[in-house]
């Protein structure tokens, strides 16, 4: 019996984070969900969210734009489009980016809204990530 | 004998060679440590992708998605790939002779190849023997991008879907240490079953059903293109890294064999000037005896 989780998150520019971990909450495209040692086989798009994971005392938080996540009875990896911990968001950049994109949606005619409305949606995201360290 | 000024003329022509060998060298280890750093960033991403497929793929219905498709092989694809440009050893030979051995392989067990190529190198090979390629792409090793591998690797899915070919093979340099590249030739599609040396990275009871989200289908049509785009890019990366330091190993053994025939040169010219200079001696000596007498 598996007691422990081993959590592997990588994105195309590099291995985030690998550790045994004892409890994962992510962000699936069909809503939260949380993963415990011995979980049934599940494969799952993640959308643009947070990563909460649990070591004994630690919580540790990521934000991940996306990606796939395969979970087994023992390990959960994390293939994200891009993934950064909690402490290492550039909020200033992120609440920027926050500004240009609702600018965007604004002006409807000039920009492609559903880029906007995605960057918007990274962008929140991220704050929210950042303000949990 | 060659004459003074004919050894300091090569002399001089040595030099500037090895003037050349080191810039190239420099040159290449700047690009190499560009690429190899997002190589190296890229390999655990592919590396994991691959494994989710592989265990997704056993346990699935290959009927779930056309990538996925077994079908009864009739045409092969080979993938080349090698660089745009010469002066890096054995780099593209290595390549080009696994490629040969793997077209032929398949040719006699009866399958139709087609091929493509990526790099100049690969292009001129076989256009000299007269083969034709389906599609040949330049202009890439120097600067890979995640664009270039999205067009390949369209390219591929699109004729693999429409069965104009049953089964893609790829045959790369694959970036071992700043000396050494392995010639890699991997099955890209469709998914090769798994070796059974490889098993131990998949459980048993992974193999058991996956519960999927939103859906199966949702998620195949998703991951498995991904993952063509992110292994060819792969494949190239790894290529571009190889050539570079194919590259640099190969300047740098230029540069050496200048410095060795710099300083047999200068010994030659020693000599020479040595045996000019007791030759004059001789003559002086020669005409003084002479006015003596």
């Amino acid at each position: 019996m598996a007691e422990k989780l081993k959590l592997d998150i990588v994105t195309p520019y590099g291995h985030v984070f690998t550790d045994e971990v004892d409890e994962i909450v992510a962000a699936g495209s069909e809503g939260e969900f949380g993963v415990l040692p011995e979980h049934v086989p599940f494969l799952t798009t993640l959308k643009v969210g947070m990563l909460t994971y649990k070591k004994g005392s630690e919580t540790g938080y990521f934000f991940i734009s996306g990606g796939y996540s395969e979970v087994g009875p023992d390990n959960v990896t994390i293939l994200a489009d891009s993934a950064e911990r909690s402490d290492s968001i550039d909020v200033e950049r992120a609440k920027a980016a926050m500004k240009r994109a609702e600018e965007r949606l604004k002006q409807a005619e000039k920009f492609d809204q559903a880029r906007a409305t995605s960057a918007l949606e990274r962008a929140i995201a991220r704050i929210q990530v950042a303000e949990k360290r | 004998m060659a004459t003074l000024r004919d050894i300091k003329k090569r002399i001089k022509a040595v030099q500037n060679t090895q003037k050349i060998t080191k810039a190239m060298k420099m040159v290449s280890a700047s690009k190499l440590r560009k690429v190899q750093n997002r190589m190296l960033d890229l390999r655990p991403y592919a590396d994991k992708m691959q494994d989710v497929l592989m265990s997704l793929a056993k346990g699935a219905d290959r009927e779930a998605h056309p990538l996925l498709a077994f079908r009864p092989r009739k045409t092969v694809e080979v993938l080349v790939i090698t660089s745009d440009r010469g002066l890096c050893g054995a780099f593209n030979t290595n390549i080009l002779k696994a490629a040969q051995k793997c077209i032929d392989g398949f040719k006699k067990d009866g399958f139709e190849v087609s091929i493509s190529t990526v790099g100049k190198k690969a292009r001129d090979y076989f256009k000299r023997r007269g083969v034709a390629s389906r599609n040949s792409w330049t202009g890439i090793s120097g600067s890979v991008s995640f664009t270039n591998a999205q067009e390949i690797a369209n390219n591929i899915k699109e004729n693999f879907i429409n069965e104009t070919i049953d089964e893609v093979t790829v045959v790369y340099n694959a970036f071992k240490s700043m000396v050494a590249q392995t010639v890699t030739v991997a099955q890209l599609l469709p998914l090769a079953p798994v070796d059974e040396g490889k098993e131990g990275t998949v459980s048993e009871s992974t193999v058991a059903d996956f519960i999927y989200e939103p859906s199966m289908e949702a998620i195949f049509d998703r991951l498995i293109p991904r993952n063509v785009d992110i292994q060819i890019y792969r494949a190239l990366l790894e290529s571009s890294a190889s050539e570079e330091a194919a590259r640099m190993s190969a300047m740098e053994n230029a540069t050496q064999s200048c410095s060795e025939m710099v300083s047999t040169l200068t010994l030659q010219f020693n000599k020479a000037r040595q045996a000019s200079i007791t030759g004059e001696l001789m003559d002086i000596v020669g005409g003084v005896e002479a006015l003596k007498g």
